[in-house]
Parts: structure tokens; sequence; C-alpha cells
């Protein structure tokens, strides 16, 4: 469908958007890259009176890779997590996961901010920046906050942003060297929204596993962490054993959802086997790095 | 809202309603109906566009958002009367019944090839998954992106 009538500005600075988002009492939407909230406004699931563009806000862009931290900010789009050399050595699993988000044309105007403010839960940037304890600055008339990204998610499309607030950038921890990780997600075609999704990150203590993370997106309401799994792995040596257990334990802790594409039962199992898979690539990975 | 942008190297000044989508925007606007629209939510491709260098969806672009910008459309890929080498390639390997998807898949391809001529075929065929072509198969579509990475080579190379 066309799209619903709006007014439409650009302003030039994080206060002017602001002020503008304030006036609007809840009427207005943020546009970044569009690739989320313009199919919305086609299918009327949104229909804001006025969506204000950040396209000529300076800083917004730009990815940063310091010693203590990695900032990527908010205007950063898919296309640029892809082509970044620097994010490809320290944070890999970032363009891997990444690599899985819609299309070509769609991966070059879509935004991480944008991802994390239309908080699908079937949304790669999000779980990563769970996975990961990213901290994410917003911008609101009253002023600057930041938050870990767990706590901006609050539901299935629903975050914690005020209405006059914006997403200014995500900053991710830095990785120790041969941090192992693991990605890997199920959709019926490439491209489209993941029926279900692991992400994991571990480090190795002499012979066993340390500082596990697991989190699952696509399968449950938000995504999130998976302690039980993490659990499972931590303290153990990584190898079919462990991972088949930690891949049991996060099958049976997540609550799956239901829609029309998948049953809560089908979505259990995938969790698991996409787990056990991501688990048993990351060892592969990491001998290969070695040879 | 008045915007500038330069369509297929030509200047266009209008005034344009905020809804209308940049792809509505050249079709109706400009009258250059090769670009195409069928889902209008961003899953089918045939309205790709080539937009500051980057080949996008023109109905999750707002016409508003490419103020200043430098739009291609399949009109602009060719010039008068002759087909671009990819055109050519779609031709002899039969990458089109319909026609409907072809310039969304030519402006998709010609980005691709233009930023890399030597990509390979499973890499163009993770690119054509975000366009929808329900008469070839992909097959010789795919055969004709190959073929025409010859050309776009030639092009980026500096004359000898």
């Amino acid at each position: 469908m066309k799209l619903p009538a709006f007014d439409y500005a650009c302003p030039r600075t994080l206060e002017e958007a602001t002020a503008l988002l304030a006036e609007a009492c809840g009427d207005a939407k943020v546009i970044a890259g569009g690739q989320s909230l313009l199919p919305f406004m086609a299918f009327r699931l949104a229909a804001p009176g006025l969506l204000v563009d950040l396209r000529k806000i300076a800083g917004l862009t730009g990815i940063e890779v310091g010693d203590e931290e990695i900032r990527l900010g908010a205007m950063v789009r898919w296309r640029d997590i892809l082509d970044s050399a620097a994010l490809a050595h320290a944070l890999p699993l970032l363009p891997a996961a990444i690599g899985h988000v819609a299309h070509y044309q769609i991966r070059n105007r879509g935004t991480l901010g944008g991802s994390l403010a239309h908080a699908d839960p079937a949304s790669e940037f999000p779980c990563i920046a769970v996975l990961c304890g990213a901290s994410v600055d917003v911008v609101g008339a009253g002023g600057r906050r930041t938050l870990p990204a767990g706590d901006l998610i609050a539901g299935p499309m629903e975050t914690t942003l005020g209405d006059d607030e914006i997403i200014v950038a995500v900053r991710f921890p830095r990785w120790p060297e041969g941090r192992r990780w693991a990605f890997d997600e199920f959709a019926l075609r490439h491209g489209d929204l993941a029926i279900a999704a692991v992400a994991a990150c571990y480090d190795m203590d002499g012979p066993h596993i340390a500082n596990a993370r697991v989190a699952v997106m696509g399968a449950t309401d938000t995504p999130q962490r998976v302690p039980e799994a993490e659990d499972a792995l931590n303290g153990r040596a990584p190898g079919d054993d462990t991972f088949g257990t930690a891949a049991e334990a996060a099958s049976a802790a997540i609550e799956p959802t239901e829609d029309l594409h998948a049953g809560a039962a089908y979505r259990r199992a995938l969790v698991g086997t996409l787990l056990r898979r991501g688990l048993r690539a990351s060892c592969t990975r990491q001998r290969e790095a070695a040879e | 809202m008045k915007i500038a942008l330069t369509v297929n190297g030509r200047p266009a000044a209008l005034d344009v309603a905020p809804r209308t989508t940049l792809a509505d925007c050249l079709r109706h606007a400009l009258g250059l109906t090769g670009t195409h629209l069928a889902c209008e939510h961003g899953v089918c491709g045939a309205c790709t566009i080539i937009v500051d260098g980057a080949a996008v969806r023109g109905c999750l672009t707002l016409a508003v958002q490419a103020d200043g910008a430098e739009v291609t459309t399949v009109e602009g890929l060719a010039g008068d009367g002759d087909l671009t080498p990819l055109q050519e390639a779609f031709r002899r390997h039969h990458a089109l019944q319909c026609g409907f998807c072809t310039a969304g898949i030519l402006t998709t391809l010609h980005a691709l090839l233009s930023e890399n001529p030597d990509v390979e075929a499973d890499e163009i065929r993770e690119v054509l998954s975000g366009n929808i072509c329900r008469c070839t198969g992909y097959i010789p579509i795919v055969e004709a992106a190959l073929e025409a990475r010859a050309a776009y080579r030639r092009a980026s190379d500096p004359a000898p």
C-alpha cells in the first residue's frame, strides 16, 4: 500500500530533533534508513503524524575501534559493518551475524540505531548487542543517558525509549584476544526474518571454557541471554558432550514463541540444533586460524 | 516539499508530498516508468534503483530523503538505442521472460558489478535473493552476470 500521509522534518542538530519529537507528544517517529519503519507504515502498523529524519545530523556515523571499546554511530549502515576490516578483526561475531540481515539493497540503507529502536525479536543486531553487553547512548530533550542494550528492549517491537529520545551510538566492550564465538540462524529463505538464531562467545581458561555467553533470538519474544546454557559451558572442556548439554539446556530453558511460520516445539528444537552446530563451528574456526 | 536531485545525469527540481516514495516520484513526476513497483514493502526488488552509487529499494526510500542525491534508474544504464554489456548478456542468455523484474535486477547487478567486477557466482546468487523473478529460475541471470564481469573489469581498469 501507499504510505499514510505525514509531515517531514530534516533537522541539522540533535537539539532540534529532540525538540520536534517532544513537541509531537508521541505522534512522531524518527527515520534513519527507513527499512523497517516504511514497511510498517505501508501495512498501517504505524501511522505517525511526523517523521524526523536524522540524515543531516553530524556525529551519528562512524565505526571507532578503541583500546577499551568499539563505538558505532547509530546511523552506521549494515553495509558499513560488513565492509569494516577493523570490525572483522575486533568483533568478528558482529559482521557474521549482520550477513544474515535482509538483502543487499536493504543492507545499503538499514541502520543499527533503527534496528535497535524497532526491536524486532528476529533482528540480529539487538541480539548481538544483548549478548556482548553493549551500552546504548541516548539523547532526549532532557539530556543524555546510557543504558545496557538489554534494558533498552522491553518486548517485541517495544523499547524503553522516551517519545523524545534518539539513539546516538552503541558501544561494545573490546574482546580479549582469542575469544571464540558462534552464530547460526535458520530462516525459510536467505534474508528472511529468523525463525530462530543463536549467538555465543567464550574464552579459554587452560583447557576449560570461561566467560561463556549464549543468546537466543527469533525464537523468543525478545533477544535474551540463556544463563542455563552458559552454566553448562563454563568450566567444561569444549567438545560434543559439553555442546550437547548446553544445547539441551538452552532448548529447555527458553519460552518459545509461536506464529504461522513455526510452532513452539519446532523453535525449541531449532535452538538446540543451531547452538550445537554454532559451538562446533567455533572450535573448527579456531583450529583453522591456528594453522 | 521542494527537492532537487540528479536523475540519470539530468537535474530535476520537484515539489513532492513527504509520503511519496522515490519510486513513485520517478514514475509519476518524471515519467520514468522503467522502475517497476510490485510489493511496495521492500520484499520483491522490482523497484531497485541506484542512489549515490548504492542499490536501494525505491519503495523504501522517500523522495524527500533523496534531496541532493544522484539517482540512476534502468533508463540511465544505456545510451540512446544501445544496450550495455550487461543488457547484451541478458539478451544472449535469455535472462528474462516477462521482464517485470528485469529493471530491478539490472540496476542491482550494475551496482554490484561496478563495486566488484570479480564477484563470484555465490555472491551474485546471494545478492539476487533480494530480487524476485518467477520466470527464469535465475540460472540464466547468474550466467549473464558472470559473463558481464569482463566488461566491468575493463571499465574499472585504468587505460593502458
